[in-house]
């Protein structure tokens, strides 16, 4: 149990727009219990950076979020309302996974997929066909894919593949978007441009932003809260805040020192048996 | 032994004309012919577009052990004296429905499958060997048997056509979601679990109509391959499907055709226009890869060690 909790952050009652709600949220994963006490409030249009080791349950914060795995303990109420699958003001982005190279089917059409895939039966409207050739169109623009919209998205980049997913997940007007390690496996300077990205997308749309990630520094100016998930304990606050030597030692229960480069990078010693610095240039995947 | 497969009127080979109404309307002037291309044309649409969908699953080798499967189903079925084909139906449906429930999109159960498939062609062949009857009866199914279609499993053909197609027509849109992106699909509330199921039955059913037109041998050939082509030629999954199933229908089509004015079987020709328009396909889209209409910039090595986790699941 650590952590700086905002104050009376614990009471539901005090943020009645908050996007995100937890209180004592604890989470347990296959009977095996991951983290617990995590107390936090996000109000619209946040930027949450979720940092921690390997294994410490940092995902399973965004199944939690996504109503597909329920809370060990604690409460945990997304726009007011205790989480549910489907619901349509969130936006999920999850681990960039494999997409089969032979895959064939045009960019466009996997964003598409985000405006009306989960529904049932075929669209006879044709009105809705052109909402819906309009609205992927304009995700495609925001995310700077208009290029390679006809292409075959198993024939892209993996930084492009990253931005057409967030496309299908901006393509449905979301209040809150999570993305699971949208940094890792790409090269800095494609970290550096989704980053980029997901902050201005942040600033036009509005919506709240939980991000997952190995490496803070990207995502450093943007951030406005961390969630420091380790060693079983979860610490949130504004970044200044957590990620200070004397917070992540109490974390990681080990001597931990956070080093700042002449560029404002933090780096954090101390860990090399873990495969825990926040800053890890080759992206460990997972 | 392969005299027993799919044989047409033994002795009986009208030269076609130069009519091609003609001819047409002297194929259709018998009814065996008539059921075959009822059944067939059915079973052809239900082939190509479930296909396409166990193409883009990946999920061929399921498809190829329900039918094998099924084929332990029409001997158990023969032995019983029951219609066999409603054994085909009922054990691929079983098969679908234990698949389903082992769960996960069958990744890396290719062993287990593999042996169930051996497992049922064996138990195929000793009821076969069990059966008193016409042991040709059960062969058929080994390589199809259209031509000898009844009018009554004709109908009962359109019948489930005309079911697994509504069904897809519902299920579409989320299949389509949870087939490329089961992660997201999940996460905007489409079950995908039970969907992955319903699919398998819809499969089971593609499978037991398929295997009277080219056998449960030959099921690639009409299940597999008019989806793999469309796959390739086309980057729009509506038009994906209407390539698919239109390609089906046609391969039957002239299969039949063929088989009705020359010695050799449906089974032959169906896998053999298949292969021939996946052939034509490949090299049509072979270089520089499915980019048109639009000539995209070089992306530089794939880094093929990251993605390589689909390559695994049989393709054609």
């Amino acid at each position: 149990m650590t952590g700086i909790r905002l104050a009376g952050s614990t009471h539901a009652a005090r943020h009645p727009g908050a996007v995100i709600e937890a209180a004592g949220l604890a989470c347990a994963y296959g009977g095996r219990a991951v983290w617990s006490g995590a107390d936090f409030a996000i109000g619209p249009g946040e930027f949450l950076t979720v940092l921690g080791p390997n294994g410490a349950g940092k995902s399973t914060l965004l199944r939690m979020l996504l109503g597909l795995l329920p809370p060990a303990a604690g409460t945990l109420r997304v726009f007011g309302a205790p989480p549910r699958r489907g619901h349509p003001s969130i936006g999920y982005v999850p681990q960039r996974r494999a997409l089969d190279s032979e895959l064939t089917i045009a960019a466009a059409d996997l964003v598409a997929l985000g405006v009306d895939g989960h529904r049932w039966g075929i669209r006879l409207s044709r009105r809705r066909g052109r909402e819906r050739r309009d609205a992927v169109a304009r995700a495609l623009t925001a995310v700077g894919a208009d290029s390679y919209a006809r292409r075959s998205t198993g024939r892209l980049s993996g930084g492009e593949q990253q931005r057409l997913q967030m496309a299908q997940a901006l393509v449905a007007s979301p209040r809150l978007l999570l993305l699971d390690e949208p940094l890792a496996s790409l090269d800095l300077r494609s970290q550096r441009a989704v980053s980029r990205l997901v902050a201005d997308l942040r600033g036009q749309h509005g919506f709240a932003v939980v991000l997952v990630t190995h490496d803070v520094n990207p995502v450093l100016a943007f951030t406005d809260r961390v969630m420091y998930i380790a060693g079983g304990g979860v610490s949130v606050g504004t970044p200044a805040e957590v990620i200070t030597s004397e917070n992540l030692s109490r974390l990681y229960d080990a001597e931990v020192e956070v080093l700042t480069d002449s560029h404002g990078r933090l780096f954090v010693a101390g860990l090399e048996a873990e495969t825990a610095h926040p800053h890890s240039p080759r992206g460990t995947h997972q | 032994m392969l005299t027993l497969a799919s044989q047409g009127p033994a002795s009986f080979f009208p030269g076609p004309g130069w009519n091609l109404i003609a001819d047409v309307q002297d194929m259709l002037s018998y009814a065996f012919m008539r059921n075959a291309f009822a059944a067939g044309t059915a079973s052809a649409i239900v082939a190509g577009l479930v296909g396409y969908f166990v193409v883009l699953r990946g999920s061929s080798f399921a498809a190829h052990a329900i039918s094998h499967i099924g084929f332990a189903g029409a001997a158990g079925a023969l032995l019983l004296g029951i219609n066999p084909i409603l054994g085909v139906g009922a054990l691929s449906l079983a098969a679908s429905a234990g698949m389903g429930a082992l769960g996960k999109r069958l990744r890396g159960r290719d062993a287990v499958i593999g042996l169930i498939m051996a497992a049922s062609l064996g138990l195929g062949v000793l009821f076969t060997t069990m059966y008193q009857g016409n042991a040709a009866n059960a062969l058929a199914y080994l390589f199809g048997q259209i031509f000898g279609i009844s009018a009554g499993a004709a109908q009962l053909t359109v019948l489930t056509s005309v079911v697994v197609l509504a069904v897809l027509a519902v299920l579409y849109r989320p299949l389509l979601f949870a087939s490329l992106d089961e992660e997201v699909a999940q996460a905007r509330g489409v079950p995908v679990g039970p969907l992955s199921v319903g699919f398998l039955l819809l499969m089971a059913l593609a499978v037991t109509e398929a295997v009277q037109v080219s056998g449960v041998l030959l099921i690639f050939a009409l299940l597999i391959a008019p989806g793999a082509i469309a796959e390739r030629v086309t980057r729009r999954p509506a038009t994906a499907l209407a390539v698919s199933g239109s390609l089906a229908v046609l391969i039957t089509w002239v299969s039949l055709s063929l088989a009705y004015y020359t010695p050799y079987p449906v089974s032959f020709y169906v896998p053999a226009l298949a292969f021939v328009c996946y052939l034509g396909a490949r090299l049509a889209t072979a270089r520089p890869g499915p980019h048109w209409p639009l000539p995209g910039p070089w992306h530089g090595p794939r880094d093929t060690g990251a993605r390589g986790r689909q390559a695994a699941t049989v393709r054609m």
